[in-house]
């Protein structure tokens, strides 16, 4: 458990410095800078504002000072938002995106797993019909027409939650839906097939001729083993969530860093760029190592590998 | 009874030579009736016994060539502007509406679907082709160098490939070929992945033992025998990518970093009926029917495909 623990968190390691290196160099690629367009600027602010931020220096040097300030845990400071640094920006901004895609996750996971297994256990009868239909709509339609669509209907026909903005509770469930709905889709999907795996196993067989109950087969052999894979899979939803929160909190106008992170696309802001992609790729390796493991530690085999 | 009253009116003899003997012959035993099907001709039959994936076959043909006849069908062009009719709601004259400046949305979302499936196809045909080649020889030369392979492949799927696909465009400009690009450098992975699973068994089978006594070479044992070998999950694998090029695009495209104005793709137009849902819905409801449909019938089409192509896993 030790060595694949150590193996696994290498691997961290270096996908979040391959990320970092790849961003530097990519972003440093690209001709202009946020100053470039602000055509009045004179030669010697020019000169103090590459100074500021390190611009005038060979890049393998600017490289190496932001690999430092990244392992200070300092992202360096906005160029558009004046006197702001992407750190306070992404304090700022990250607990609203956390709670909304750490709800979303949870809406998906638990609504995902439930629906796929009644579906797996009443194979081929009404319900698993309705699963798979819905499963493939909701795996089929993009999240922003969800998103659009429960705006119109429960925003302004039915007038149920607050279209946009951000605050109440009531501002969480719109959002909410739009984002885990997809995942619900495909984690029900995930674990109906799971579910049917696993009930064509001998040890289901020989549970049932022991005599035990039905539902100490269910609970305790089908669903404990048929959920295995499905956390491999919350990985792939994580990543997935909070890649679309950049969309669902442009829609819904929430003040999180997706929306932070298009607006520095669109604004040039090249630190703000880097700092938050570097900041999304810390987040995801690390919640990937942390399911790594607890599948290592649930599942046995997988250490062998 | 009425053959005997036949023998005894006309008087025949039975003799031994008239009777022929028709019981089974052994030799028959051997004899193949009906002419064998080939892998692809057995998976077509199972296929066609699906019908929502024959449906939605039909309806992405119907898609594909609306994409084409579509925009002809209206005496407008994509960017023509009617300024008599501006968000106008869908009538006679402009059968799905008119956006805020004017133009027929009709038009533009079959010209938007002819951009949108042209990102798809192409970033598939690259995608399909750099993770074939990758993963094959991945899985073919294996030990160390699979490794690294894999490695690398851990390492960019850690982080979503919208988020490459993003870092990209900044980098690239907005404009059709950096989207293709984008999507095409960064979407081979989960290819590869499969090819190289397909290609590890396959390289055990006796007929690449065969080739390889034979004196065949690598690229020529991979292309030859391995690859068509693995067409069905490559099959397979492709119809799930198309659409996931498809709501890449219009993910890009929804954030404003997709296709510019004025040329329409179903993301561009997905993005500008939205802030119009307020006051006109119709102007999203087109659009993204249009994405939704096509990607469900690419998602019921891979399934059926699935089915046929691998009936061991059909559940």
């Amino acid at each position: 458990m030790l060595k694949y623990t150590l193996k696994r968190a290498l691997m961290a390691i270096l996908t979040i410095w391959v990320v970092v290196t790849i961003t530097f160099f990519l972003m440093n690629s690209i001709p202009g800078d946020p100053f470039t367009d602000q055509k009045k600027i004179p030669p010697e602010i020019m000169e103090k504002l590459e100074k500021k931020y390190g611009l005038d220096q060979p890049l393998v040097v600017q490289y190496g000072k932001y690999l430092k300030n990244i392992l200070k845990g300092d992202l360096g400071d906005s160029m558009k938002y004046k006197n702001r640094s992407v750190n306070s920006i992404i304090e700022e901004g990250f607990p609203v995106s956390f709670k909304v895609g750490m709800l979303a996750i949870i809406f998906a996971a638990v609504v995902g797993i439930t629906f796929g297994t009644i579906a797996g256990l009443n194979r081929a009868k009404f319900f698993d019909f309705l699963v798979i239909i819905l499963a493939v709509i909701g795996v089929s339609v993009p999240s922003f027409v969800f998103a659009a669509l429960f705006q119109y209907v429960f925003g302004v026909k039915l007038k149920w939650f607050p279209v946009a903005r951000w605050g109440t509770p009531a501002h969480y469930v719109m959002p909410v839906l739009a984002l885990g709905i997809g995942y619900v889709a495909y984690i029900a999907r995930m674990m109906r097939t799971s579910m049917l795996d696993v009930l064509n196993q001998d040890y289901i067989r020989t549970a049932r001729a022991k005599g035990l109950s039905s539902t100490q087969v269910t609970w305790r052999h089908t669903i404990r083993n048929a959920i295995l894979p499905i956390v491999t899979i919350l990985g792939v939803s994580i990543a997935g969530i909070v890649v679309g929160s950049f969309v669902i909190e442009n829609i819904f106008a929430i003040p999180g860093i997706g929306k932070h992170f298009v607006q520095s696309i669109t604004h040039q802001d090249y630190t703000l760029i880097m700092g938050t992609t570097v900041f999304y790729a810390v987040i995801l390796v690390v919640m990937m190592f942390l399911i790594d493991i607890f599948y290592g530690i649930v599942d046995p085999r997988i250490r062998l590998e | 009874m009425s053959e005997v009253k036949t023998e005894q009116v006309e008087g025949l003899k039975l003799t031994e030579d008239m009777f022929q003997r028709i019981g089974k012959d052994e030799k028959d035993y051997d004899k193949i009736v009906r002419p064998s099907l080939t892998y692809w001709a057995d998976a077509w039959r199972r296929l066609k016994e699906n019908k929502l994936a024959i449906m939605s076959l039909i309806i992405l043909i119907v898609v594909v060539v609306m994409a084409f006849i579509g925009p002809l069908m209206r005496p407008w062009a994509y960017d023509d502007q009617d300024f008599t009719a501006i968000n106008k709601a869908p009538d006679s004259v402009h059968w799905f509406g008119t956006d805020d400046l004017g133009r027929d949305i009709f038009v533009r979302c079959w010209d938007g679907a002819k951009i949108s499936l042209f990102v798809a196809l192409i970033s598939t045909i690259i995608n399909v082709t750099i993770g074939v080649v990758y993963g094959g020889i991945s899985g073919y030369v294996g030990g160390r160098t699979d490794l690294i392979m894999m490695r690398i492949i851990e390492i960019i799927y850690s982080i979503p490939v919208l988020l490459w696909v993003i870092l990209l465009m900044v980098v690239l400009g907005q404009g059709l070929g950096t989207i293709i690009l984008a999507i095409s450098i960064t979407g081979w992975g989960g290819m590869a992945r499969i090819v190289r699973g397909q290609v590890l068994q396959l390289k055990q089978m006796e007929f690449v033992l065969a080739a390889q006594t034979l004196g065949a070479d690598t690229s020529r044992i991979i292309l030859k025998h391995l690859i068509p070998n693995a067409m069905g999950p490559i099959i397979i694998n492709l119809t799930f990518q198309v659409p996931g090029a498809i709501f890449t695009e219009a993910m890009l495209s929804y954030i404003g970093l997709g296709i510019p104005e004025p040329t329409a793709s179903w993301g561009t137009l997905a993005e500008k009926g939205t802030k119009m849902l307020l006051i006109h819905p119709y102007q999203l409801l087109y659009p993204a029917l249009l994405i939704s449909i096509t990607m469900l019938a690419f998602n019921i089409l891979g399934d059926g495909l699935r089915d046929s192509l691998d009936p061991r896993l059909r559940q």
